[in-house]
């Protein structure tokens, strides 16, 4: 798997201007002065391709078949948060009446848990909105990307027998059982699960994080490699970490949101990522302030 | 002894020859069950059950049905409660399957683009793939069919069983149905002599778990994923919001009770797919009660009530005696009159004074 350079973006600057209230710059005439965003450190990471086992669940004339690997290519610098989205991050949102109160018992600088799909979205919204930025969920192809050699894709069984379908639930079930994953519920200080090679911390730690692919059943043509038919089913989305499984988008707690056997998420949390869109750059130009200085800030 | 042709067709299988294969298994190739006669059943929405032979005519068949899985809101009481429903073909409980013993059951099981959620089904009665639910989980816009052999006679649950927390909240949001499995030669009484219905009630009982807002009144969601979280929480308490038969408080009441004459024979298929339950006829009786609902076991007789546990469908032969109306409930009095486990028998007739007769009015007490 091909590395790039890995760039970290250091954000005080951005943080500043954050801090100005950029939410509510359409509103210029009273320039309100929210509590400033807490800006979470991004690492940018120049574009690439990589081998990618595609998400969802795959047919072949009527039976079950490992997930196609394909080569996927991230064609632009990805912005990605170096760390999970905190609970104090996320306690911001609440507080501006944006975001449902997550589920998690924990306070402080601990990633936050006890968010289902829909409560990341509305945090990503609210943060769009407050920071005068595009930021989203990352796709599946985007994550699997930043998480690097930490990337573990589905628990698959591999092809199924058509003579025999309980053989890949046999295999699901004991590759399952000898990862000897332990659960592992309490969440702990951002940064304990360490950095991966491009630079984030605590991928695959035991905070599963949502992404913005839904879940799709696709049949594959009989060369072996076509997407032939797909259905998806946006109502579930893939959900990375020590593995990649698939949530509906209500739930909060990972244990208890699917997997009728198998290893579930012991927590679900996210990280966003942001699109350097004309938006960003325009609402700062309209404040009078140039990207220079955050750009600036970019190292290797 | 039968070769493994005549026991596949069955066409003069006898009670002992059908006890002889069930010792014995037949395993008929892909082929053999592709040359089988194939009947297409058309369900109908409980109590009421598809038409249906008690007794088999001709060897075992391949007997297709479908059901489209429908999303939607549904009142559960007269007070207007309204349950985010998930439903086989529309109705709570689904319907009624009945084939007979060794035919396969086909079913094709649609989930409409419309709906959100992801389902299947798992059939007491079918063997393997935790009874078809590893093989027929959809998404919204897909269809799946699954066959499977009914190895064994009785009434069985089906229920929506899509993995996880999902498992028991699909259930309780209206998920479950009944099998009906005939011996191919019909039913039988304790002595093995043949019994028949002249009608037959499918009773599906549900409890609901409707949270409440602080004002103690039952909660609206726009989506099912909307209750998710507060359903949960009810759930985990255990204690039902309602009991109810048909899907609602009062559904098999007033102008929707079941109707019969006296001197007719009904046979009353009542399942529960989450929870125990104890159904009573009052002022009547079981004449023959298969508690666990499986054929194979003699059915007890003259109960009073009758127990059916959580997870299993029963079934009682009931000849009616007496007119008048009579109450089925859950003879948990609480659950049956404020939570709503009741339905009514409206049975026509003429009156036995030898039964029952009131040999004097009320009257002031003699001094
Ligand atoms: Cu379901």
């Amino acid at each position: 798997m091909p590395f790039d350079p890995v760039f970290t973006f250091g954000t005080t600057a951005a943080a500043a201007l954050i801090g100005l209230g950029i939410t509510h710059a359409l509103d210029r005439a009273s320039l309100e002065f929210p509590p400033p965003v807490a800006v979470s450190e991004l690492v940018v990471l120049g574009p690439g391709s990589f081998e990618h086992p595609q998400p969802g669940e795959f047919l072949k004339q009527n039976h079950t078949v490992a997930a196609p690997v394909v080569q996927e290519t991230i064609d632009a610098p990805l912005e990605i948060m170096k760390y999970q989205v905190s609970v104090s991050d996320y306690g911001l949102c609440v507080a501006d009446g944006a975001c449902k109160p997550a589920d998690s018992r924990k306070i402080g600088n601990v990633p936050v848990t006890g968010v289902s799909h829909i409560d990341a979205e509305a945090y990503a919204t609210w943060l769009s909105a407050r920071t005068g930025e595009a930021w989203r969920l990352p796709t599946d192809v985007e994550w699997a990307y930043a998480a690097g050699e930490r990337f573990k894709g589905d628990i698959d069984g591999g092809e199924s027998d058509p003579n025999n379908p309980a053989r890949r639930w046999l295999t699901q079930y004991r590759q399952e059982a000898a990862l000897g994953r332990k659960p592992d519920p309490e969440p702990r200080a951002q940064g304990a699960f360490g950095t991966n090679s491009k630079g984030l911390s605590d991928i695959a730690g035991n905070v599963w994080e949502w992404t913005s692919t839904c879940y799709s059943h696709a049949t594959i043509g009989s060369d072996g490699k076509r997407t032939a038919s797909s259905i998806d089913n946006c109502g579930v989305h893939a959900v990375e970490g020590f593995h990649r499984t698939y949530m509906s988008n209500f739930i909060r707690d990972g244990k208890s949101g699917g997997c009728a056997v198998g290893t579930p998420p012991d927590n679900l949390g996210f990280r966003l990522v942001r699109d350097r869109t004309g938006f960003f750059q325009t609402t700062i130009r309209s404040l009078g302030l140039t990207l220079t200085a955050a750009e600036s800030r970019v190292h290797e | 002894m039968l070769t493994r042709r005549e026991a596949l067709l069955g066409s003069v299988l006898t009670a002992a020859a059908a006890a002889a294969v069930v010792a014995m298994p037949v395993v008929a190739s892909a082929a053999e069950v592709a040359s089988l006669p194939r009947e297409k059943v058309t369900l109908v929405a409980p109590p009421f059950v598809h038409a249906h032979d008690q007794v088999a005519k001709g060897g075992p068949k391949v007997v297709e049905f479908t059901m489209t899985i429908e999303e939607k809101p549904m009142i559960i009481d007269a007070d207007g409660t309204q349950l985010n429903a998930m439903t086989y073909n529309g109705s709570i409980p689904g319907p009624l399957m009945v084939v007979h013993q060794d035919d396969y059951i086909e079913l094709t099981l649609i989930n409409p683009e419309t709906n959100t959620l992801a389902h299947n089904i798992d059939f007491h009665a079918a063997t393997g793939a935790l009874g078809g639910g590893g093989l027929t989980l959809v998404n919204p816009g897909e269809q799946v069919t699954l066959r499977f052999k009914a190895t064994r006679t009785g009434t069985f649950v089906y229920h929506c069983a899509p993995g996880g927390a999902m498992i028991p909240w699909h259930v309780v949001s209206g998920m479950s149905g009944a099998v009906m499995i005939l011996p191919r030669d019909g039913l039988k009484d304790d002595k093995g002599k043949p019994v028949r219905y002249d009608r037959i009630f499918y009773i599906g009982e549900n409890d609901f778990y409707v949270p409440r807002d602080e004002q103690g009144k039952f909660k609206k969601y726009e989506t099912a994923g909307d209750n998710y979280d507060d359903t949960v929480k009810v759930m985990r308490g255990l204690i039902p919001t309602h009991v109810v038969f048909n899907g609602k408080a009062g559904s098999l009441t007033g102008d929707n009770a079941m109707r019969a004459k006296v001197g007719e024979t009904i046979l009353i298929v009542h399942s529960q797919a989450n929870r125990d339950t104890r159904p009573h006829l009052i002022g009547g009786h079981g004449d023959f009660v298969w508690e666990q609902g499986k054929f194979a076991n003699p059915p007890a007789k003259d109960l009073e009530t009758w127990f059916i546990r959580g997870g299993s469908a029963g079934s009682a032969l009931y000849t009616f005696r007496q007119p008048g109306i009579y109450a089925y409930v859950n003879h948990n009095l609480i659950e049956a009159v404020e939570l709503g486990a009741t339905a009514h028998f409206v049975v026509d007739g003429t009156w036995d004074d030898d039964l029952m007769m009131q040999v004097e009015a009320p009257k002031p007490i003699a001094s």
